[in-house]
């Protein structure tokens, strides 16, 4: 029989409550009954896999997608990919989605009365390489206005969505920028318990990557849900 | 020393953006065994309303009861062009929509065979996390020794089961609940 290593689940308070309600959209949401206890089976611990055949390579640099260039600061975001126990995660998808340098997406529902910019869709993608490392380049997204609460705003960020190796270790999350005054207003980010965690969404500043007269460098490693040491007999 | 996950994040209202270029509703190319089925369904929130920025995505084994994946080491043939992978958002109506194939049974952690199932993630803005859970199949023997379903109170299990249409084959109809009395079950996966 084949044996099934499963997912280890996170402490509580590192990811986020479904009802959340100083974040309005959780109030009716969010489930209001307990989550079922699911034990990871083959279902869980497979998962889809993405190949270079999926992949756009230009799709990386978010500045060169249309005849021109974006407006706004230029800007290098690059980090690792890893498990629980610091494994990289190879040749794994990363799709990332951002406003452009007025905190406009290019989306019918966003109605923020700031330019659109025909140089700009926000949009990249990319796989990790063989050291579960990944690089994009594109434009420091603005901050922008959203209907919350009264003057209510979301700090700079970049939404990032990964797989990882399996069903279970899927996730979305949002990249912020060191010092940006908004954080400590946004539900969003104010989601979770652990401020250890709130932190490690703060991307920091970085001269390696830094490109003199052309970008700054951002540093943002993730981690995906890591594997249990012991087999399950199945 | 063992790291913690990232925190998850909400997809937000635009994320059609970056996961809309693999949209992907039809798992079915000609060469697909097995039994075709298209799903669909609405996704609706805590009042009834329905949900027009949540997108789904879904991970299924083929016919034989084979994930098309290095950790399945069953000896069950892969059907090359069979990915088990779907991602469809919901429309304006909070509609969603595919095609695919009923799955085959795939072992559970006694190596027993679970009764077929499609497992799903539900993003959506207000969802600080993905919702998980799973679509059954109706007038499906395999369910009633289903462990999965068998954690599940009698009364809320058909939320995972999947219902037929009547006088129209081929498809079922499934709904995603986020809130309330009807409310559908959803798994706690770790993340």
């Amino acid at each position: 029989m084949a044996k099934t290593v499963t997912y280890r689940r996170p402490n509580p308070d590192t990811q986020p409550p479904y009802l959340h309600p100083t974040y309005v959209s959780s109030i009716k949401r969010g489930p209001s009954k307990s989550l079922i206890y699911l034990p990871h089976t083959l279902s869980e611990v497979t998962g889809p896999s993405f190949t270079e055949a999926a992949i756009d390579v230009k799709a990386c640099d978010l500045t060169r997608q249309h005849s021109g260039e974006p407006l706004g600061e230029r800007i290098i975001v690059s980090g690792r990919v890893l498990d629980a126990e610091g494994r990289p995660l190879r040749h794994s998808l990363i799709e990332v989605w951002q406003a452009n340098a007025a905190g406009r997406y290019l989306h019918k529902r966003d109605q923020h009365d700031a330019p659109l910019d025909p140089n700009f869709t926000g949009c990249g993608h990319t796989l990790t390489d063989a050291e579960g490392r990944y690089r994009f380049v594109t434009i420091r997204p603005g901050a922008y206005p959203w209907g919350n609460h009264h003057n209510a705003w979301r700090p700079a960020h970049i939404h990032f969505s990964l797989f990882g190796a399996a069903f279970a270790s899927r996730l979305v999350t949002q990249m912020y920028f060191p010092g940006d005054p908004l954080l400590p207003f946004d539900p969003i980010f104010n989601c979770t318990a652990d401020e250890s965690a709130r932190k490690r969404l703060i991307s920091l500043f970085d001269w390696e990557t830094t490109i003199p007269s052309q970008a700054l460098g951002f540093k943002f490693d993730i981690v995906l849900a890591g594997r249990e040491a012991t087999p399950m007999e199945t | 020393m063992s790291r913690q996950a990232t925190t998850s994040q909400t997809v937000g209202p635009f994320f059609s953006i970056g996961m809309g270029t693999a949209i992907h509703d039809n798992l079915v190319s000609a060469g697909t065994s097995g039994e075709r089925v298209t799903i669909e369904g609405h996704v609706l929130d805590g009042d009834g309303e329905p949900v027009p920025d949540a997108i789904i995505e879904i991970w299924q084994a083929n016919s034989y009861g084979k994930y098309a994946h290095p950790e399945d080491q069953q000896d069950k043939p892969v059907e090359p062009g069979f990915s088990g992978y779907g991602r469809i958002p919901t429309d304006d109506q909070g509609k969603f929509r595919f095609t695919t194939i009923k799955p085959g049974q795939v072992p559970d952690l006694d190596g027993k065979l679970q009764a077929p199932h499609i497992v799903v993630s539900v993003f959506a803005r207000g969802l600080l996390r993905r919702l998980v859970t799973r679509i059954y199949f109706p007038d499906e023997p395999a369910n009633a020794a289903d462990f999965v379903l068998n954690l599940v109170e009698a009364s809320r299990r058909e939320t995972l089961i999947a219902k037929k249409i009547a006088g129209v084959s081929g498809k079922l109809e499934w709904k995603v609940i986020l809130q309330g009395p009807n409310e559908t079950v959803f798994f706690d996966c770790g993340l």
